[in-house]
């Protein structure tokens, strides 16, 4: 499987202008040779929306003005393409779409939405209620959406539902300057990345975007490891480029015959262990902050 | 942590790229090729001349220097130094006609005052030239000055795009050399030149290297106040920057509008500056 990460700078607000750059760019990653293209978060409206939040929300609908060009498209290339869903009850999300064969396969919505620090998610999206692996003509795969990674149980539970490529989509703003050649961010994502390769034996793949919003700039640097924990792809960080990297699947099998990890995990143990934590009376219920069920 | 330990240290190479990207931006997506600078002969105006320079190509920078009367002649050498360097585009307009007529109402001993007349003069023919020259302001005001307020409002700290305000003084030393800004600009006492002999160590009364090492721990690190006199900072000098922070506070936020209807700029009227670019 070849995928395409579209590292790229999107138009604040600017839906009809970014969607243009979508369409050139997929027909690049078709002329490349690959099976799957992806672009980072909130890729068809730019990321720090605010109050746009609202204005740029659409249905994921196949009618809609702005997924029939995409869908057209992904009748001769997968996509994987970030926008603002609303739903039939105006709540908005911070939604992933998987085109392909003309249909919308799948959809992602950000669980978990940062607000804190320089993050405010929270305060313009609904938060997503679904961690699901879903079945492609290229295998089974999974999207998380940025923080959605940083918590480590998203990527556990897509590993536990089959999901054999993992793909992050993210707008991560560049921040930490230290002594090191990368920031403390890129570092921080990367480690993770790897580890989750590493620690499933499956493909994960992040694709971020560039380019700046306001005093915000966007680092890049997406970059693909294999179920080995293997380095496959890098792109540059903080300019856009059309990333390619070739996913050998038959790597699964010798991984896991290797690393029999998923063979011997214990989803038995993790359901009685989870369900004993949130069931003790208090401090498992307020460490997972959820309230009792009734 | 100990003082003795703390590192404010950066890779400059990396500083450069993501600035030299923010300048050529912010710039363009505004709807702009060219920018303005003011050039006082110091660091902080070197590095952000340099660094736009690099940005948008020195044909597309005008270098403005505006000296008062009472100016050193080293500040004019010095912001020389830089447009040679450089290559960009150079102006010279001197403020003392402008600056003496409003300055003779202000009694000479009320420094501060007079000082501010020359900031606020030097913004208002910045900005002129920004409309002559078609290019945007840039900021040259760094992290130390902005958290301590050692700057004046609507002055020197007016801008279109700051570049550098999110450096330490220290840190931006660090960016100066690397840039290769000239060694006589980098290694001279610090001073907004507004009255002869002032300098911000003497007027601040510390150094630049020990406060950007307490804002670092209270600011970056999210340090209480105690927990710096612990790490080796004097009770009475960590009291000090933390209320110059906080009484400084207004000059870094807009003006605060009074709220009446459902919808106000600035609380929830809530767009980037980059909207629809």
């Amino acid at each position: 499987m070849r995928l395409a990460m579209a590292q790229i700078n999107t138009v604040l607000g600017g839906v009809q202008a970014n969607l243009e750059k979508h369409l050139a760019l997929i027909d690049q990653a078709q002329d490349g040779g690959a099976d799957l293209v992806v672009f980072p978060e909130l890729s068809l409206t730019g990321y720090l929306l605010q109050d746009l939040t609202a204005e740029v929300a659409r249905m994921a609908d196949p009618q809609d003005p702005l997924l029939q060009p995409l869908l057209d498209a992904s009748r001769k290339i997968d996509l994987l393409v970030g926008f603002v869903e609303t739903d039939a009850r105006h709540r908005f999300f911070n939604s992933a779409a998987y085109l392909a064969q003309g249909q919308i396969v799948h959809v992602h919505r950000k669980v978990y939405l940062p607000t804190y620090g320089l993050f405010d998610e929270g305060r313009f999206f609904a938060p997503g209620a679904e961690v699901a692996a879903f079945d492609t003509r290229l295998g089974r795969l999974g999207i998380l959406i940025c923080e959605d990674f940083w918590h480590a149980s998203p990527p556990y539970t897509l590993w536990l539902d089959g999901a054999d490529v993992m793909i992050f989509m993210s707008a991560s703003p560049g921040r930490g300057l230290d002594t090191e050649a990368r920031l403390e961010s890129a570092r921080w994502v990367e480690q993770v990345t790897q580890a989750y390769a590493s620690l499933f034996t499956t493909f994960v793949a992040n694709i971020g975007r560039v380019g700046f919003e306001d005093g915000l700039g966007f680092w890049g640097g997406s970059i693909a490891f294999d179920p080995h924990g293997e380095l496959v792809a890098r792109g540059p960080y903080l300019d856009e480029e059309l990333v390619f990297a070739d996913l050998d699947q038959q790597q699964l099998h010798r991984a896991r015959a290797r690393l029999p990890l998923l063979r011997d995990e214990r989803t038995d143990l993790v359901a009685r262990e989870l369900q004993r934590i949130r069931s003790s009376e208090p401090a498992g219920l307020r460490q997972l902050g959820n309230p009792p069920e009734a | 942590m100990k003082k003795s330990e703390i590192r404010l240290d950066i890779n400059t190479a990396l500083a450069r790229k993501i600035l030299t990207s923010f300048i050529h931006s912010e710039v363009t997506r505004a709807g702009f090729s060219r920018a303005v600078v003011g050039l006082s002969g110091g660091i902080d105006s070197a590095v952000t001349c340099m660094l736009t320079a690099e940005a948008l190509g020195p044909e597309n920078v005008l270098a403005l220097r505006m000296p008062y009367a009472s100016s050193s002649p080293e500040s004019l050498d010095h912001a020389g130094l830089v447009i040679e360097l450089t290559g960009v585009q150079e102006k010279t307009l001197a403020i003392t006609e402008a600056v003496d007529a409003l300055l003779e109402q202000i009694p000479a001993e009320q420094r501060v005052r007079r000082g501010n007349i020359m900031a606020r003069v030097r913004m208002a023919i910045l900005y002129d030239q920004s409309a002559e020259f078609g290019g945007l302001v840039i900021g040259t005001g760094n992290k130390t000055e902005i958290l301590l307020g050692y700057t004046t409002q609507f002055g020197d700290a007016a801008s279109a795009i700051n570049p550098v305000g999110d450096l330490y003084k220290t840190q931006l030393r660090q960016l100066a050399e690397a840039l290769g800004v000239p060694e006589v600009i980098r290694h001279k006492a610090p001073s907004a030149d507004l009255w002869k002999g002032q300098t911000d160590e003497g007027e601040l009364g510390f150094t630049y290297e020990l406060v950007d090492q307490l804002l670092f721990l209270l600011v970056d690190r999210r340090h209480s106040p105690e927990d710096c006199v612990s790490a080796g900072f004097e009770q009475r000098f960590v009291d000090t920057v933390v209320e110059r922070m906080r009484r400084h506070q207004f000059k870094r936020v807009m003006p605060p509008i009074a709220k009446l209807s459902n919808r106000t700029v600035g609380y929830d009227f809530l767009y980037l500056r980059d909207w629809g670019t």
